[in-house]
Formats: C-alpha cells, structure tokens, sequence
C-alpha cells in the first residue's frame, strides 16, 4: 500500500496542473490546505516525523498525494530546479532496494500504456445504443411472437379476451366437498371414510399408497452402498480413459488395436465353437459393415483426413504407409463376397436387360400383337373396350418381353396356344348357348352391345392371327366378309376357321327362331350389307390410305348410326305392331329406310362440323398490298410469294373438344356472362389457381349440413358490443408482467408455477 | 272424374295367391330372426316373393348433398379414447360414432390425387386448413346420412321370373292400402290425350287434355283444386315453382293460372307454344315453339330473358337437365341441341338418329340422356363429356315418350304401352336388355311423368290419366326444407320466400355448374399479360438465377461463372428434355395403330 501511495504521489508532482482537481481525500493534504494554520501545521509535522523516527510509521513521511505549491521540507519537491523531473532520475537511489522492484514494473506498465483514445462520434455512440436497445427491446417482443402467432392462426377469436375459463371442477372434488344431510347419508359417508376407500376408481386406498411406497431400512442402506459403488467405478474408469485419450504415441495405438483385433478374432473363433448361431449373426454383422463401406466409399482417399496425407506422402514415409493401409482396408471392405458376386452379377443383368430394351418396342409389339391394321375396324373410345383390349392383350404380352432373335420361332408356338384357348372358350360358350336354349326366348335375342364389341374384339385377334399364319390377302378379305355375314348379335365371335358348322347351326337356329316369331327376318340381308360395307371399307384402307383420317370419321360415324341394335320384344307389344305380321313390320322398315334415303343426315352433320370447325380457327392475317413493287391493275394479282411473304399466319388454338367424337359439335365460345361470375384475381397468398380452387369446394348451406355450414362461416373475429377491447396484457397469455412495463423481461412466476404443480399434484392423489 | 279399375284387372287372376310382405326396418332390439323369415323362406305356399315397399309417410329431413366427386385416398376415423365417469365404469362407444370410409368418400369434394403446384409455407397452412375443414364437413355429411331412414321400394321376381310380367293388379293386390290408393285411373275419354305434370313435391297433379280440359288436383287425397276448359287446343301444361301456379301452352299464347283455374296472365310473347320446361332454382319457363324460338321466362319478374333462334324449324321435343339446367331439344334432323339462356348457340350438338328425334328424357344426375327417333331406335347417351351412346335398342315402333324417374328408371310410351327399364343403382344407365314392368294402357300414350318422392308414373293418354305403381322408382327421402310434400301453407310461404332469394341467375346455367366454382384463367392470364406490359417488365417472372458469392476464397469470379453456367445448362437440358418428350408422343400419336410392316407391304401401292 505505501508503495503504491508514493508512486501516487511522484506522479502527483510531476503532473500537477492535471492533478489540481483530484478530490481531496487523503486526510493528510485535506489538513494542509489550510493556509493560516501553517505553523501549527509544521510543528505537528516534525512532531509526528519524530515520533515516526522510532515506529514502523516511519514511511509516512515519505507519502503525498496532493499536489500543493508548498511542499513541507521533509518532502521531495522539484520546486525551484528548473527543469522537469524525469522519472528515471527519481527511480535511480531505488533500484538498489529489491523491495520495489514491483513499483518499477507497475510503472513500466503505465509508462507503456498509451494515451487515452480519442472518444468515439456522436452519431457512432448512438448507433451503438440504438443496437443494443433494438436487440434488447426485439429480445423482449419476440417473447410475443407465440402468443401473435396463435392468435392468427386462431379459428376465431372472442374479443373482449379472457382468459381459458378454468376447466370445471370435476365431479370427485364437487363430491368431496359435499356434506352428507341425511341420516343415511351420513351412514354410508362414515362407512367411505372410515376405510378411506376411494370414491372414483376403486384401486388402492391412501393406506395401502402408504405402505407401498414405504421401504425398509437395511434395504435403503444397501441401494446406497450400490450406487456409490457404481458411482466410483465409473469415476475411475473415466479419469483412466481420460489419460488413455491423451497418450499421443502412434505407435501405443497401433499396438493398441491391433490387441483389440487379435482379440475379436479370438472371441470370434470361441463363439464359432460355443454358439455358432450367434457366430453367425457376427459374420453378418461384419458383412453389413462391408456394404455399410461399400455404400458409404468412406475409405477411399476422398476424406479431409486421406487428402492431407496425400499432400504429406510425398515426403512422409508414415503418411504413405497410412494410406497405404487404408486402400488396403478400403479393398478388404469393398470386396464382394464370392458366392453372392455370380448371382448378383446375374440380377444386375437381367435388371440391365429390362430398361435396355424401350417402351416404345414394347409398345409397338404389343400394337403388333393387337389387332391387324388392315382389320382394324376404328371403333370408339369406350373405357370397357379398352378393358377388354387389355383383357385380350394381356396373354399377348409376356411373348412382347422377349428379344426379337427367338420371337420368330416362339411367335408359331404361342399363336398355337393362344388359338387353342380361343377354341376353348368358344366351346364353352357354345355350351352356355345350348344352355341359354332352354331359357326364355326373349334373353337370347337382346345381348349387350358391350359383348358384342368384346366379341368383334376377339374376332379381330382371329383373323390377324390366320394371317400370320401366312394365309393371303384375299383369303382375309373373305373370311371377314363371311364373319360379318353371320348373325353379328351372336356369332361375331366366331374365327373363319370354324365357321362353317356354326353357320349352318345358326341358321338352324334362326329358323327356329323364326317359328316362335320372336326374330327380325331383317337380320339377315343387314348383315350381308354390312359385309358388303366392310369389304368397301377395306379396298379404301388399301387404297387411299392418305385419306385415311377424314374417311375414318365419316365410317365412325356411319357405324355409330346404322350399327344395328338388337330390338326388344317386350311382352306387351303396342296393339298396332302386334296385328301386323313379321312380314310386314319388315316391309314397313323398309319404307322408313326409304323415306329417309333422300336426307342424308349424316353428310349434312358433318358438313355443319366442318363449317362450326373452320369458323372456329383463329384467322391468318394477310398484310399483301396490291401493286406494291409489281404491277397492279384489274385482274393482276400479287405474286405468290409475295403473298407468302405478308402472311401472318394465326397461331394454332387448343384442340377442339369434339376433335374425336365424329357426331358432337361442342360450341367452343366463351359464356361470357358465366365468366363474370368467376373468380378472374388470385386472392394473396395463392400462386396458383389450382391452390386457390381447393379452397373454395365446400360452398354454401345448399350442400353441408347445417353443423357444418355453421363452422364453414363462422366470423374469424366475435365482438361484444358495449364491452371494451382491452390490449392484450401478460397476465392474459400466461406470462408475469413487471413493475415497469408489459414489455419488461418475462419470467414464469415461480410462486404461481409452484401453485399450479401443487394442483397437478393435488389432481394426482385424487386420482 | 271418376276412377275406373284398371284393364289390366279384367284378366283372370293367377291361380296362387300373392303372399305380401311389406319390409320392415328392422330395430336394434330384435334379432335377425325377421331378415332371415323375409330372405329366404322355404315354405311351399309362398311361391312368389314380391317385396315391396312404396314412399316414407313421415317427413325427413334431408339436408345432404347428392352429387360429389370421390377421392381415393382412404382414410381411417379415429376413435379417442373412453373417458371414466364417476361410477368408473367406461363408456362402451366412446367418441364419435365411427362413419364409414365409402360414406365419407361418397361426400369428399377434393381430388386429393391431384398435385397441386408447389405452394409456399403460407399457402400450404391455408390449404391444409381447407383440406381439413372439407373433410370434416364430408364426414359430418355422411354422419347425416343416418337420417336418410327410409330405403327405395323395389320388385323382385322369383328366381328364373321376369319381372316384367308382373301386372299392376298383382302388385297392387300385393301391397299395403295407401299405397294401393295411389294406383288409380281417371277415365276422360272426351277431352282427348292428356299432357300431365307433377308439382315439384310431388303432391299436386295437373293435367290438360288436348280439347281445352284443364284440371289441378292433389292426387294423393283426390281433391280437386280446380277445373276449367280453357276452350282451346292445350299443347302442354306445367306447375310453376309451386303448386299455385300453372302455366299452361295454348293454341296461341301462354297462359298462366292460380290454383282456383283464374287466368293471371296471358303472355304474348311466347306463342305457339309446344313444349313447356320449368326451372326451379333459376325461376326459369323455358318455351319452346312452333315457330322454333326458344324463350326463358323469368316467372319471378315477368321478363323474357332470352329468346333463341333454334334454326331448326318446328321445336316439339324439349327437356331439362336437372343437373345444370339446360335445356335438351330434339330436332327433325337427328340432332339433339344443347341450349342455354346465356348462349346465342347451342352448346352442344350431337347427331343421335338418323331420322328425327321423337323424345329425349335426362335423368337426374345429369349423366344420362335418353332419346329415340324416328327410325324406333331408342339410345341412351353419355352426357359426361364424350356424348356417346352407352346402350342402344331397336324398339318394335318406336317410343314417343320418354321420361327418367328419380332413382334412374326409364320408361318410354311406345303406343299404348309403357315400357319400364331399370338400371343396377342410381347412377348407373338403365340396362335396355329386359324391361323391368310393361304396362298396357286404353289408349295410345301422350305424356309421361314419373312423381316425385312417390314410387309412382303417371301417364296421360287418349282415355284420360293413368297413374301406375313403380316400385323403387322415386327417392325414398324427401329434404323437408326443399320440397316437402306435408308442407302447409305457411310453410310453402315460407319456403317461396327462401327460394326466391336463393333464385341463381339465369346466366350461370352452363354445361359443367362446377365449372363456376373455378377461377377465370383466361381473364387472369390476360390481367397479368397487361400488367406487365403496363410496368414494362413481369414482376412475377423468376429472377435469373445469381450466384451467391461465396467465403473463403471460392468466390473468383471463374467459380461464379461456372456456377453460372451449370445452372443455365441444367434448365436448357430439362428443355430439351421436355421437347424430345413431347416430339416423342406426337410421333407416337401420328404412327397408326399396329402399324408393325409385315410382309405384305411391299405390294401396296
């Protein structure tokens, strides 16, 4: 202390003029200043100088901590030297006494200490504060942002807020209070109490909680004397790994575990003996942290790790043999296993295979398996005819999988097979005919026109098989033309290659049929025509095939129109038809037909399609102006590729609706007063129409519940009225607010929690 | 008026009796002892088994809706866990009763399949609020369908029988009293053939013979509301929104009544009508006349909304979606139009005969039209979209009349004979193989209509009006608030008063209603197309992509440009990518079908 007060005082000295407005707190100097007292002051010096002569207060003299103009004569002073003082003149009797050789280093230490820096801006300084009171003041919102955040999201929400009505008492506590009034009352109350049997849930009386919870002493001793145990072992063999961590020899590692592999080697090797099951899962278990590497490629010399040593191989002997082991590793872990690798190869092969091999050959195959195109007969698009298709195709395709080498060959065996199971089940249907004989007329002659098609289907499959079994042309034509003169209602089925008995069957049949007057004569020259037709049909297919796409329309249609419907023989036939014969229902046909002979409905729809469809094509714009840069007059017109030139062409529009449907004209106008109804701004937060379309699909009361309608358009916000809406205060959301302000730092009441826990508790025990 | 007993009760009955057996539901108290009695009763005596149930005697009310699309994910219904009561004994079915998953998805109105493209946070939230709010309110929806209490009647043969030789004697025979009432015969042999129309609750009956003979009756009591001879040719009548209004096509104009038979209005504008069409949400008359125009009379304020140029000379076949409110005619040309007030063109065109079409009928889920033509070709159409004929039959002379009831039946007047034919539910067509009831009438028939909520045709013909009994034809529950066929006065006031203020404007009538309930694209696209040229640049176009700069000292400017690069290749590949795509299937497209060269090929020419 004194030492450091003389250094105080030194400085004082050799600073004075900054020293002037120190605070006076030495009770020395303070008795100094007084100027009129000097006398008495000096004499109380030397008095105390003396005194201090003999004691260990001798050093007093010596401290001074006031710059004064009058120094005493028993202290230094530079009074009157002219010059300033420089410290190491001052330091120089000192340094022999090793006793203040802490002075001098405290002094070197303010002697090295710069000057005080320049303070910083205004505007610098208030930016530093407005920092920290925005981080401190954001620290402090954002302990809000729950509680924003909840209230957004809230479905709805009741102004003015209150707060979560306390859950209302359950039943048990209103029990509980509850004083018996009756004697009886009082009987049965005092019978509960007295076993203190639980009210509620009948497990386990206070008593028996008690003596459960309960435990022995010698017991407790000993779960102690467990746990210190335990609590030991685990220090010591902490501290131990601790200072196997910090060894730092490469070599004591190495040696390390190398130890550690030579040991679960061994304990592999005696497990082999004693358990060879669990051996067995260790082997797997080494194998899975083979192709955990293989996946992984951890060994290879990617790692940060690998890649310094790279570097350092060059020159470091160690680093290269530490790579070195890795690859090793790396090869030992990756290595594939000997047995699996010949089957594994053989998968990824045939997995090669699949994708080798494009969808779009498999596609063609299948086509080419489908239906012969010279057949093909463009029917529409019917979702079950495209079952059934598939249904047909279905045995076709696994013959698609194959490569095209063996096709050829398989190619003759499967048709042989697919046509053996086509001849079953024409035999088994023809069973269920002879069945379907005995049953009421009316059923044979109505069939569904969806197994008519399924059957034309599976005609169609026929007749391309005949003709890879190398049949000509001709010999296709014919026999179409003979499957389309039989009965198409129940015998469309039926390949050319059979059909002869079953000709002769079905006519029997039909003269039968004849006899129990339930058939159309008409069937039969129908049929002929359409054959005639498809025979017509086929020669435009070869022929013109470039005006294939207009032509199919046109036949589509035709097909749609004159495809004949099995007629209903209802029982009741309407008293005017039933007097006529067969004959002349027939007759009477045959005059409708001619009646509508003149009006060819057909070509007239199609021409108003055409009509509807150019009208509505966007419309090329052609900017040629006549007798620019050639001559122009009457009857000249510009040059053509003038005319190509100024011809802005319309881009071409979405497709028509109707584009495949050959007997629908679909009007492609804008409803426009319809479109004023419609939603034309995307609402915010949607990008996409589509986003903001899903959440608008449960309109109205007209198709919710009344329940749910009720929730569907609740207000997001309810109001009282007369009823203040007060800003949300801490206390509401659950949060302690301070003395200062809401925005003050929020803490959980510590009391309050405590309460609440003591309830929970409380809750508990009841239970 | 009287009633007569049908013709049909003339025949000699059939030598065993009809054991009747009228289904009842069965309560959660008793066994299973009274399905097993009523499925398969082995007793010797009882060899026909004829159920049948006709319409619910007590109001219900119905507030669910009926038409929605599936989605197919399934869901599971969770059920918390039982909560302990007092006593400590559990509650056996805690929770909400479980719905089942069909049922829930019967009502899903959210193709969850759909991808929707990638939204942000924000609109993920509010989309999953919607998917969450949908399904409780489809789940709520199925849970209400406990209300639906009353089953649809049908008629079964025994095996190997044809239902359709079963007469309307025997079914009457077979079933309970009122229901029997409801089969009846009006004999008016002198006002010529009848046009008919049931009230849209299906209670009032109003009817109007070709010689002027107009009556309205509550044909379920008998009580004749009123009866006049307007003395003039009656084309066609029709209730308005409710049963105190008639409109009915006279020679020259239309003409409306009240219930008491006073002429309220006359209105010129529409003249030479043929066919009448009632709207009810849209308050819609649609005429349709000689002089082939096509006129919406707005019945709630007196104006013609539109008045449409078929071009199609004389309109005589008319019929209503129920579905979305167009209107269907059949013209002479084969052709069925498509037709709504807010279209100068019809909105669809399909070519169904080749001779002209006689009738069409719609059912009414809107899926299903029915038309027959002139070449006695009866055809029942897809409406969803393709407009292709699912069905189609030739019919011995061709149906004049055909009429779809609630639950899917058809029935076509050829003659006079009614044809019924039923499908496998509701929304399935009706299957043309075999019909379901057959039924000879006095003479030829003129109208056809199947009551509402009532297993019940009625049939207006040249020897008057008949009603017939068709088991399972109509909707077993009524919406109480919607129709109520028990209404009373004030409640039909009341019901006026709502639907009038729930009226849909007349042009929101379009082929697809849930087409409304999208956003306009078109007009969108075009919105932000002018946006952008307003500010000269698109603020919504993505930014081209920027490499962050990045720490260090990867950021040189090589590594930026190659980022650069990396990323502009990436989006020119998928691109391309795209296209080859693109250019793939238009190729496969354009490649005809099996068109695999066989060996043939080398002599076409």
């Amino acid at each position: 202390m004194n030492a450091n007060q003389a250094a105080e005082s030194l400085l004082a000295s050799n600073q004075q003029k900054e020293l002037e407005d120190l605070p006076k707190d030495y009770p020395l100097s303070t008795s100094e200043d007084e100027g009129d007292k000097d006398e008495e002051r000096k004499h109380q010096k030397l008095l105390e100088s003396i005194s201090s002569l003999n004691g260990k207060d001798r050093q007093k003299l010596a401290d001074r901590s006031e710059a004064s103009l009058k120094v005493s004569e028993f202290s230094v002073s530079s009074e009157g030297s002219g010059e300033k003082l420089v410290l190491s003149d001052l330091l120089e009797p000192v340094k022999t006494s090793s006793s203040l050789a802490a002075v001098k280093k405290q002094l070197n230490r303010v002697k090295s200490k710069k000057t005080v820096e320049l303070p910083l801006h205004r505007e610098e300084i208030e930016r530093i504060h407005r920092e920290v009171a925005f981080n401190k003041s954001s620290q402090i919102l954002s302990k809000w942002d729950p509680v924003v955040l909840k209230n957004r999201q809230a479905e709805q929400l009741v102004f003015p807020l209150s707060k979560p009505q306390s859950a209302f008492a359950p039943i048990e506590h209103v029990v509980n209070g509850w004083k018996a009034g009756t004697p009886l009352e009082q009987e049965i109350f005092n019978l509960l109490h007295k076993n203190k049997q639980p009210v509620t849930d009948p497990l386990l009386t206070p008593v028996e909680k008690a003596s459960l919870k309960a435990m022995s002493l010698e017991e407790v001793k000993m779960r102690r004397a467990e746990l210190q145990r335990a609590r030991a072992l685990q220090s010591y063999y902490e501290a131990r790994a601790r200072r196997e961590k910090r060894i730092k020899s490469k070599k004591y590692h190495r040696i390390l575990k190398k130890g550690k592999a030579k040991q679960a080697l061994k304990d592999f090797e005696k497990l082999q003996k004693v358990n060879p099951a669990a051996a067995l899962e260790e082997l797997e278990k080494l194998d899975k942290a083979r192709m955990m590497e293989r996946m992984s490629l951890k060994h290879q010399n990617s790692g940060k790790w690998a890649k310094s040593k790279a570097i350092m191989a060059k020159y470091d002997l160690e680093a290269r043999q530490a790579m070195q082991e890795q690859l090793a590793r790396n090869k030992e872990l990756t290595q594939k296993v000997a047995a699996s690798e010949s089957e594994e190869e053989g998968e990824g092969q045939e997995e090669e295979e699949e994708p080798l091999v494009p969808d779009l050959v498999n596609e063609v195959q299948i086509k080419a398996n489908g239906l012969n195109p010279w057949m093909f007969r463009n029917h529409f698009i019917d979702a079950k005819e495209a079952e059934v298709q598939k249904d047909l195709e279905d045995p076709a395709e696994p013959e698609a999988q194959e490569t095209s080498e063996s096709e050829e060959e398989k190619a003759v065996v499967e048709e042989e097979t697919l046509l053996k199971e086509f001849e079953e089940r024409r035999s088994l249907r023809q069973k269920s005919e002879l069945n379907h004989m005995a049953e009421p007329v009316h059923r044979r002659v109505t069939k569904d026109p969806s197994s008519q098609e399924v059957l034309s289907d599976l005609r169609a499959l026929c007749q391309k098989l005949s003709t890879e079994n190398h049949q000509s042309g001709k010999q296709e034509l014919s026999s179409a033309r003979t499957a389309q003169r039989e009965e198409p209602a129940r015998e469309e089925e039926e390949p050319m290659l059979l059909q002869r008995p079953e000709r002769a069957r079905t006519l029997d049949e039909l003269e039968e049929l004849g006899r129990e007057g339930c058939v159309e004569n008409e069937e039969l020259p129908r049929t002929a025509v359409e054959g005639l037709q498809l025979e017509k049909n086929l020669s435009n297919h070869i022929g013109a095939p470039k005006e294939k796409k207009r032509k199919e329309q046109m036949i589509d249609l035709q097909n749609l129109l004159t495809t004949k419907s099995p007629s209903v023989k209802s029982l009741a036939v309407p008293t005017t038809v039933q007097e006529l014969e067969d004959e002349e229902e027939r007759d009477q046909r045959q005059i409708i037909k001619e009646a509508f002979a003149g009006d060819d409905v057909i070509r007239d729809f199609l021409k108003e399609k055409r009509e509807a469809v150019e009208a509505s094509k966007p419309k090329d714009l052609d900017l040629t102006l006549p007798g620019w840069g050639e001559w122009g007059g009457i009857g000249l017109k510009p040059s053509a590729k003038k005319r190509r030139r100024f011809l802005i062409k319309a881009p071409e529009g979405p497709p028509r609706k109707d584009k495949n449907l050959p007997n629908v004209i679909i009007n492609e106008k804008r409803n426009t007063h319809a479109a004023a109804h419609q939603v034309q701004v995307l609402p915010h937060p949607f990008t996409h129409h589509q986003q903001f379309e899903r959440t608008i699909q449960t309109p109205g009361s007209t198709w919710n519940t009344q329940r749910a309608f009720q929730k569907l358009t609740m207000p997001k916000v309810v109001t009282k009225p007369g009823h203040i809406i007060k800003p949300i205060k801490a206390e509401d959301v659950g949060y302690r607010s301070s003395s200062r302000s809401d925005l003050s730092v929020i803490q959980r009441n510590p009391k309050r929690l405590s309460i609440r826990h003591k309830k929970h508790l409380e809750n508990n025990c009841v239970d | 008026m009287e009633t007569v007993p049908e013709p049909g009760s003339n025949v000699p009955p059939k030598k065993d009796r009809l054991q009747t057996k009228k289904k009842k539901p069965r309560r959660y108290w008793e066994q299973e002892t009274t399905g097993t009695a009523a499925g398969a009763s082995p007793g010797p005596p009882r060899k026909r088994k004829r159920n049948r149930e006709l319409r619910p005697q007590k109001p219900k009310k119905n507030d669910t809706s009926k038409k929605f699309r599936m989605s197919k994910k399934p869901r599971e219904l969770k059920s918390p866990r039982p909560q302990r009561s007092l006593s400590g004994a559990q509650d056996p079915f805690a929770g909400p009763a479980p719905v089942s998953v069909e049922v829930v998805q019967k009502y899903c109105r959210i193709d969850k399949s759909k991808e929707l493209p990638h939204p942000k946070t924000k609109t993920r939230s509010r989309l999953v609020v919607a998917e969450a709010q949908e399904e409780e309110t489809s789940v709520r929806a199925a849970r209400s369908e406990l209300l639906l209490t009353e089953e649809p009647g049908f008629l079964e043969g025994e095996d190997g029988e044809d239902t359709a030789k079963i007469r309307q004697a025997d079914i009457v025979e077979a079933v309970d009293i009122a229901s029997a009432a409801k089969h009846f015969d009006l004999n008016l042999r002198q006002f010529g053939p009848y046009r008919l129309n049931y009230s849209r609750t299906g209670r009032h009956l109003a009817f109007g013979g070709r010689r002027g003979h107009v009556a309205a009756l509550d044909w379920v009591t008998k009580k004749l509301t009123c009866e006049i001879n307007v003395m003039e040719a009656v084309r066609d009548i029709r209730f308005l929104h409710s049963e105190a209004l008639l409109a009915v096509a006279q020679n020259r104009w239309l003409h409306i009544y009240d219930n008491q038979g006073i002429e309220l209005h006359c209105v010129r504008r529409c003249d030479r009508v043929t066919r009448l069409e009632f709207l009810p949400f849209h308050f819609l008359l649609a005429t349709a006349s000689e002089t082939g125009f096509l006129t919406y009379l707005d019945v709630s304020v007196g104006k013609i909304v539109a008045a449409l140029n078929a071009r199609a000379g004389r309109l005589s076949v008319m019929t209503q979606n129920p579905y979305n409110a167009v209107i269907h005619l059949g013209h002479s040309n084969g052709t069925v139009s498509l037709w709504s007030p807010a279209m100068k063109e019809p909105l669809v065109k399909i070519l169904c005969h080749r001779g002209g079409v006689r009738a069409v009928a719609v059912d009414s889920t809107g899926m299903h039209m029915a038309t027959s033509g002139l070449d006695h070709q009866l055809k029942v159409f897809d409406l969803r979209g393709t407009f292709q004929p699912l069905s189609a039959r030739t019919l011995p002379q061709g149906a004049g009349h055909l009429a779809f009831s609630q639950r899917g039946l058809l029935a076509a007047g050829m003659g006079d004979v009614v044809n019924i034919w039923a499908g496998q539910g509701k929304a399935s067509p009706p299957s043309l193989e075999q019909p379901y009831l057959t039924h000879r009438l006095s003479g030829h028939v003129h109208g056809l209509q199947f009551c509402p909520y009532e297993d019940v045709l009625g049939v207006g013909h040249s020897g008057g009006i008949t009603s017939m009994l068709v088991p399972g034809a109509a909707e077993p529950n009524f919406d109480g608030l919607e129709s109520n066929p028990y209404r009373s006065r004030k409640q039909r006031q009341e019901w006026e008063v709502k639907a009038l203020l729930e009226k849909v404007p007349a042009e929101l009538i379009c082929l697809d209603p849930r087409a409304l309930a999208e956003v306009d694209v078109i007009s969108l696209e075009q919105a932000k197309k002018e946006r952008a040229e307003r500010l000269g640049y698109d603020p919504d176009a993505r930014t081209p992509f920027q490499p962050k700069p990045k720490q260090k000292g990867r950021s040189s400017t090589a590594s930026l440009v190659k980022r650069k690069r990396k990323v502009m290749d990436q989006e020119h590949r998928d691109k391309i990518r795209q296209s080859l795509e693109q250019q793939l299937q238009k190729q496969e497209k354009a490649k005809p079908t099996g068109a695999r060269p066989s060996a043939l090929d080398r002599f076409v020419r």
